[in-house]
């Protein structure tokens, strides 16, 4: 397989094409915008849950076939996981794809095609940062420019940032 | 279109061989493949004259510029003021000193919004610019408006790219104080009716500033005859190094603007009760400028020049008029920007993938495009669109490359559809 047949692995394209949990969570769903500098793809991640597990991921948006895929992926790889866990998992995903980890990821890793391509790692963390900021309750947009965030906490809390349609 | 691909190309009288020849970055291989460079639009290749007069002015001409008595000061000193007088004559300004240099077309809008337009208005007054603007042809009045209390108008872009002509002359008016327009369309390649835009915007006293980032590579430039107050465009796109650009404005409102930037070379006389201004084109040039980077303009602007401009643009419309043509064969993809008048730009989407997938798979192919909103998202959003793929054509290109994208094209669709 060469270097872009690595990249958009079936799984990847397959993913792109159907994307699982391609919808809107109502309220009170926690969610959170992400925004791609690089082309200004913008996606909204939302996640159900107790608090301190998650339920259900959904999403929304319009992206390349990485980030769709990537999101796509994140709705199936975090639903039943504990808060923790799935922020977890970000970390282990973002460290992958930056080469600084082994890959020890699943189904997630079909993304890891995206470390040959510099440019379009942003574009497969776009909704991992999103996710991150539902949890840790953001109400601005993320980008995939700013540095992941590292809160000391690592639980959500209902009252704040709830869904807000239309936003 | 007024010519078929087949009557430009019999007409063509250019070496592009030779052409591109003198321009060293355009022959190496990236991932394999020949490089084939579509992106000019966002920074045009350099010949080799124009990085071997940087490179001579370092090695052997520098020093700082003005009031300086030594030999190397004055070398430096009449190189620096003889590109003035180049970039002059290329937009043929009525006077060497109404160039001002800037670090580009960004800083050059930025200096008119803050010292020309920023004293003089208010709540009530309007700025009125394009549904088609470049970023920085946007925020800089944003800036001024959240300064004055004025309000930005655009006007609006028809379905093929161009200016909504009746609807800009609607939104003109005693309120409008100023007009800030592209000459050229950096997303679409349309090429603006500039001269009709500056004859109704004088007709209610609005002076004219035009973003000429995307003609000065493309198009004749001249300023007297287009009639505008103020004329902006960047060295690195017109085969010049970066971070030099040029505004040109009118002696009698240049007069009239305060300094923007204080610093050396800008004032006359400096005390603590108060200093005063240098003349133009002094009085905006705070600090030491960018002496090579001007030195590297001068050389490119002296190397357009030297070439059959005639056959250049034509061999740019039939690149144009060749990708539009290729480009149309394929299903589902759709050209962005159809104005009858246009620049060798092509912009265009996938009804089912995504720019960035195009401009990963094409770099794959040695193929360099640019994707995105190519800063200019207010525009895209009135298309329903976040992302275009954009192919966009130099002098040094060929019909052979566009083939090459054509097939790399073909090649992405293989992998998705």
């Amino acid at each position: 397989m060469d270097r872009l047949q690595q990249l958009y692995r079936e799984v990847i394209l397959e993913h792109s094409r159907r994307p699982r949990n391609f919808r809107r969570l109502h309220a009170p769903a926690r969610c959170a915008d992400g925004i791609n500098q690089l082309c200004g793809d913008r996606l909204r991640l939302c996640v159900n849950g107790d608090g301190a597990r998650i339920d259900e991921a959904a999403f929304e948006g319009a992206g390349c076939a990485i980030s769709i895929a990537s999101a796509s992926l994140l709705t199936e790889a975090v639903a039943g996981r504990t808060c923790d866990d799935a922020l977890a998992l970000a970390d282990r995903l973002e460290q992958a794809l930056s080469g600084t980890a082994p890959e020890d990821l699943g189904a997630l890793e079909a993304l890891c095609g995206v470390r040959a391509f510099p440019t379009r790692i942003r574009c497969a963390t776009l909704a991992w940062r999103a996710l991150r900021a539902a949890l840790h309750g953001e109400t601005r947009p993320v980008s995939t420019e700013r540095a992941p965030n590292t809160p000391d906490t690592r639980t959500w809390t209902k009252t704040s940032h709830d869904v807000r349609p239309d936003q | 279109m007024s010519a078929t691909p087949e009557q430009f190309a019999a007409t063509g009288t250019l070496d592009v061989e030779a052409l591109r020849a003198e321009f060293p970055a355009l022959h190496q291989e990236i991932n394999g493949h020949p490089l084939i460079y579509l992106d000019s639009a966002a920074s045009a290749q350099r010949p080799a004259v124009v990085i071997d007069a940087i490179a001579d002015y370092y090695r052997h001409d520098h020093a700082n510029v003005h009031r300086g008595v030594h030999t190397l000061s004055d070398r430096a000193t009449r190189a620096f003021e003889a590109a003035r007088e180049r970039v002059a004559g290329f937009i043929n300004a009525a006077a060497t000193h109404e160039v001002i240099w800037t670090r580009g077309t960004t800083e050059a809008i930025n200096l008119v919004a803050q010292s020309h337009l920023r004293p003089r208005i208010g709540p009530g007054d309007e700025i009125l610019v394009t549904w088609m603007e470049h970023h920085s042809n946007i925020v800089p009045w944003q800036l001024v408006c959240e300064q004055t209390g004025a309000r930005l108008v655009a006007a609006p872009v028809t379905d093929a790219g161009e200016i909504d002509m009746a609807a800009f002359e609607r939104l003109l008016g005693p309120q409008t104080r100023l007009v800030a327009v592209n000459h050229v369309s950096n997303a679409l390649g349309t090429i603006n009716p500039v001269a009709r835009i500056v004859e109704l915007a004088h007709a209610h006293d609005a002076p004219v500033l035009v973003d000429g980032a995307q003609a000065a590579p493309h198009l004749q430039v001249d300023v007297q005859a287009l009639g505008c107050d103020f004329y902006a465009f960047s060295g690195h796109k017109v085969f010049g190094p970066t971070g030099i650009g040029v505004l040109w404005g009118r002696e009698t409102l240049l007069d009239a603007m305060p300094p923007w930037h204080g610093g050396g070379e800008m004032i006359r006389e400096v005390s603590f009760d108060g200093s005063t201004w240098n003349e133009l084109p002094f009085k905006f040039e705070a600090g030491t400028p960018h002496i090579a980077g001007a030195v590297g303009l001068a050389a490119a602007l002296e190397w357009l020049e030297h070439q059959d401009r005639t056959a250049l643009a034509a061999h740019e419309a039939d690149l144009l008029a060749h990708a539009t043509h290729t480009l149309s064969e394929f299903e589902g993809l759709r050209i962005v920007g159809t104005a009858p008048h246009k620049a060798s730009v092509v912009s265009f989407v996938f009804n089912d993938i995504h720019a960035h997938d195009i401009g990963t798979i094409l770099d794959h192919e040695g193929v360099a495009i640019r994707t995105g909103h190519h800063c200019t998202m207010p525009l895209l959003r009135h298309y329903g669109l976040a992302a275009t793929a954009r192919a966009s054509f130099s002098v040094y290109n060929t019909r052979a490359e566009i083939d090459r994208l054509a097939a790399a094209l073909a090649k992405a669709l293989t992998l998705f559809r």
